[in-house]
């Protein structure tokens, strides 16, 4: 899928990195229902399909965007950088892999995050960037997202994670499994010792170790329509089980029947739905009750 | 019927023509014991020759040999009074992970474990040792059970990953791996992982969130398996062993990344080979460790663990 930068105009600091390569193509068929859309007229709707209600994929940025009160976020741990720890060559080098997934995303790694206020409500959040290697879990991924609980347990504020990923970056081997249980150990914290909330929202992919950890994790889980959420490939599971999969099978509506989500929000009511559930979780009054 | 891996082929065929001899000089009354001697001093050579210079692929086929110690094979050689607690409580019951009340010598512990099966019967009724949500929720009902009365817990890891399946999509695998995961990491008694033979991705994290990872010396643990890495990344299977090379998966690899905190020695040949002293070996070990985490409190034992995961990775921090 092509890298395309839905929003001209957000909060300054969620701006483009200027190092990256904008698309020329200003066409893009949808998925949903092969209609050819026209990307700018895409983007002013926030990059849902005007036919067919398909969410395409948003970047970290872009996300964070369509949330954040403007000019509220601040970007944090943006100075932690990837490595190769192991020495990772299969085509190509994994520093070669990481420097054309920078130059394509203009960011340094799969995973954006920071402080912010959602509708007034401080809190800490991040987003996974699907265009930097599949949106693969790191070390840098993994520190950050680490480092984005630690902050809102030190606070006492609450947390949103936004994922979207392929699952851990096989690149960085065991370390990047053990992502998982240093993010969920500093989830455990925010839970026991702030006693704040973490909402998880699950956007297209959220599968392997990344489903397997803190995005199934959330207080209150929500998800985009019809993103494909699961842990195990659906090649994988066609080949041990040798059956055809189920319609369907491995989409929010699939997770929310078998009762593994709270609830499918579309993209263009997600910020004042999350604001909502974050009133409640906070204790705040409801401002949609009618006034006496 | 001896399973033997290719590159022990030379010297399980040494050691047979040093039987033959031995059978011959038995039946005959033949004095070939200068010959066999001197088979034996090169077969030790060869064993060496052959171990010390393991490629990580020949360590995968080795974490994965058949007449491995298994789960069941370490809990009696090592505990006591085992009665093994089942079911997940929420209607399931999941012979992937076998877990259950022991003593380690004088002190009462939960072990718990992913278990193989020998033969096709025992594969079918423990899946391999690849667990449904279920085993892991099972897992985590008697790790938090063992937190209530105090008990140490002791788990072996050894399964090639988590069930791939429809019903464990359903029921919620990944879920049900996050949830061990992160509860694994608030409780306040030690926890012992060892690593016995694969530690095959989430499902061996699962259960293997522990205050101490203990790797035997044959055993592997990986993000992939090196075959499932090779279609992705060279787009064909058959490259596994260079793809197990890539992502380096020895006791020694995850030693030295923090990822295990100890190799446990195997006897010369490796743990199929003479599982007793596979068993001697780690109880030594297990013994070791466990008296050291003793003397921690609650506390102690629950910021130790934190610790112990907070500094994993490999990421560059700003100078
Ligand atoms: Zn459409």
């Amino acid at each position: 899928m092509a890298d395309t930068r839905w929003f001209e105009q957000g909060p300054k600091d969620l701006q483009p990195n200027p190092k990256k390569r904008e698309s020329k193509d200003l066409w893009v068929r949808c998925p949903g229902c092969t209609e050819v859309l026209y990307k700018p007229a895409l983007a002013e709707r926030d990059a849902v399909c005007l036919h067919c209600g398909h969410h395409f994929r948003l970047g970290a940025r872009d996300r964070l965007a369509l949330l954040v009160d403007p000019g509220s976020f601040t970007e944090a741990d943006a100075d932690l950088a990837p490595s190769d720890a192991l020495g990772f060559v299969d085509s190509k080098s994994y520093p070669k892999r990481i420097e054309i997934a920078q130059k394509k995303t203009g960011e340094v790694d799969a995973f954006i995050s920071g402080p912010a206020k959602l509708h007034g409500i401080d809190l800490e959040i991040g987003a996974f960037n699907f265009f930097f290697m599949g949106g693969s879990m790191g070390s840098v991924v993994g520190e950050r997202i680490t480092r984005l609980f630690e902050r809102a347990c030190e606070r006492k504020v609450p947390a949103i994670v936004i994922s979207s990923s392929g699952g851990a970056r096989m690149q960085e081997g065991i370390l990047s499994l053990m992502q998982m249980a240093k993010t969920c150990a500093a989830l455990a914290r925010l839970r026991d010792e702030a006693k704040m909330p973490y909402i998880s929202v699950l956007a297209d992919p959220t599968t392997g170790g990344v489903a397997a950890s803190f995005a199934m994790l959330g207080d209150v889980i929500v998800a985009e329509p019809k993103a494909l959420i699961g842990f195990a490939g659906a090649r994988v599971i066609e080949q041990t089980i040798g059956e055809v999969l189920p319609e369907g099978f491995q989409t929010s509506e699939y997770l929310l029947d078998h009762g593994m989500i709270d609830r499918i929000i579309p993209r263009d009511a997600l910020r004042d739905e999350l604001a909502h559930t974050l009133r409640w979780l906070l204790g705040q009054p409801n401002p949609s009750a009618p006034v006496e | 019927m001896d399973m033997v891996l290719e590159f022990e082929r030379p010297l399980v065929e040494l050691k047979k023509r040093i039987q033959t001899l031995q059978d011959m000089q038995e039946a005959d009354g033949l004095d070939l014991s200068a010959s066999i001697s001197q088979l034996q001093v090169q077969a030790v050579r060869l064993q060496e020759q052959i171990f010390s210079d393991l490629s990580r692929w020949q360590r995968t086929q080795l974490s994965r040999h058949p007449h491995r110690p298994y789960t069941l094979d370490y809990v009696k050689g090592l505990f006591t009074g085992f009665r093994e607690l089942k079911g997940d409580r929420a209607g399931h019951e999941d012979a992937a992970i076998v877990c259950g009340q022991a003593w380690f010598g004088e002190t009462p512990v939960m072990v718990m474990g992913h278990q193989k099966g020998r033969n096709t019967k025992e594969n079918l009724r423990h899946n391999f040792g690849m667990a449904k949500p279920e085993g892991y929720r099972k897992a985590l009902r008697l790790m938090q059970l063992a937190n209530r009365f105090g008990r140490p817990i002791i788990c072996f890891i050894d399964t090639s990953g988590a069930f791939p399946g429809i019903e464990a999509e359903a029921r919620g695998q990944a879920e049900a791996i996050a949830r061990n995961i992160m509860e694994m990491s608030v409780l306040t008694v030690p926890i012992i992982c060892v690593v016995i033979g694969e530690g095959g991705s989430g499902g061996a994290l699962a259960v293997g969130v522990g205050n101490r990872v203990l790797m035997m010396e044959n055993a592997v643990y990986s993000v992939i398996s090196p075959e499932g890495c090779a279609a992705i990344l060279w787009r064909d299977r058959a490259e596994a062993p260079t793809a197990a090379e890539a992502l380096r998966v020895t006791a020694e690899d995850c030693l030295g990344f923090g990822v295990a905190d100890e190799i446990v020695a195997e006897p010369p040949g490796g743990a199929h080979r003479d599982h007793e002293a596979a068993i001697a070996s780690l109880g030594e070990a297990l013994a070791r460790h466990l008296e050291a985490l003793s003397k921690m409190s609650p506390q102690e034992v629950k910021d130790d663990r934190y610790a112990r995961f907070r500094k994993l990775g490999g990421h560059l921090e700003p100078s």
